[in-house]
């Protein structure tokens, strides 16, 4: 039971902490100032809630580990996070779309775990929902600008929308371990919140005018530790410090 | 840049009860997306609790060049100040 806690922390943290290091990718190469700063401080939010998730993960792993530890120490196989967070920031159009699919996904989870019977959970999933409506409003008006801009900007889109939408469905299947979270009463119903987030996502592409692909084919793995290509250079940016000098801190 | 987005005037109100004050200005496509780069440039540190935009264009300015007329003739006008009253403790932001 607490090993079973102890994962869906490291898959709830693990989005949140690749997601924020793709987006701090971005900093100083924005688009614009503003958007920059919009970027980066959505890093942080997600980075913040990271360190939630790992703290109490590591209270209840016990022994040396540390939230440090558990951010910097762990190899490919032991992330948890979905795939569609660590596509690359190939331009605007895909880390607008990246980061509204997982919003959506992302807001409506921690709608139900705000109702979590862990307490802990509870707590971070009352103080992160703030950070995140505003992360879903910021990338779901982009996805309209964008997608009802200009025609170079609509053509863009629809290549993001066509590359990234096969990630999604991997988001609201649920594991073993979170089918046992939720069967607990701490994890979040992913059945109830996949027919909601596709009511809202196809809902969105069908009004932007974008078309999602037509083959239904998805892609699955990173749950369950298997990455795409891009994870090993993730990692080796991510966890160069502590490889390089171990035990450093600030 | 030969299609930049236009500018905005940006004002933050620091507290309920205060006025808005300006705070810099930014671009934005449309006043929307001037509010939200509002709120991610200028409040980031709580500086805020209520933010308006404008565009720069719909304000009009005086002309540096009409100071004199403008302004100097305030200058040897103390009596305008309310310099010679005592202000109760109470009042503040005056």
């Amino acid at each position: 039971m607490q090993d079973k806690l102890y994962n869906y922390l490291l898959m709830l943290g693990d989005n949140s902490m690749i997601l924020g290091h793709r987006l701090s990718e971005l900093c100083g190469h924005g688009p614009s100032l503003e958007t920059d700063i919009a970027l980066t401080n959505m890093s942080l939010d997600l980075f913040g809630q990271v360190r939630s998730y790992f703290q109490y993960a590591a209270k209840l792993k016990a022994g040396d580990a540390t939230e440090d530890s558990i951010a910097f120490l762990r190899t490919e196989r032991n992330h948890h996070n979905a795939l569609l967070v660590e596509q690359p920031n190939e331009d605007f159009a895909h880390v607008i779309t990246r980061q509204y699919f997982f919003d959506q996904y992302h807001l409506l989870l921690l709608e139900q775990l705000c109702e979590s019977k862990d307490e802990q959970i509870n707590a971070i999933a009352h103080k992160s929902i703030k950070e995140v409506k505003y992360h879903h409003r910021f990338s779901k008006t982009w996805m309209k600008r964008l997608a009802q801009g200009t025609r170079v900007s609509h053509e863009k889109m629809q290549a993001a929308v066509t590359s990234l939408y096969p990630y999604t469905e991997e988001l609201t299947k649920a594991n073993a371990v979170e089918n046992e979270m939720f069967n607990q009463g701490i994890g979040a119903d992913l059945a109830s919140i996949k027919s909601v987030y596709y009511e809202e996502v196809d809902g969105l592409l069908s009004n932007i005018g974008l078309q999602k692909p037509e083959e239904g084919f998805f892609y699955k793995g990173g749950k369950e530790g298997i990455h795409t290509e891009h994870f090993g250079f993730i990692l080796s940016d991510f966890q160069y410090m502590q490889r390089t000098y171990p035990n450093m801190t600030w | 840049m030969k299609n930049e987005w236009p500018l905005y005037e940006v004002f933050i109100r620091s507290k309920n009860g205060l006025e808005h004050r300006h705070v810099g200005s930014l671009h934005a496509s449309d006043a929307e997306m001037a509010i939200e780069n509002a709120r991610d440039v200028y409040t980031r540190r709580q500086e805020g609790v209520s933010i308006w935009v404008v565009p720069s264009s719909e304000i009009t300015a005086s002309n540096p060049e009409n100071f004199g007329e403008l302004f100097e003739p305030a200058e040897d006008k103390v009596y305008r100040h309310p310099t010679f009253y005592d202000l109760p403790h109470e009042l503040k932001h005056i």
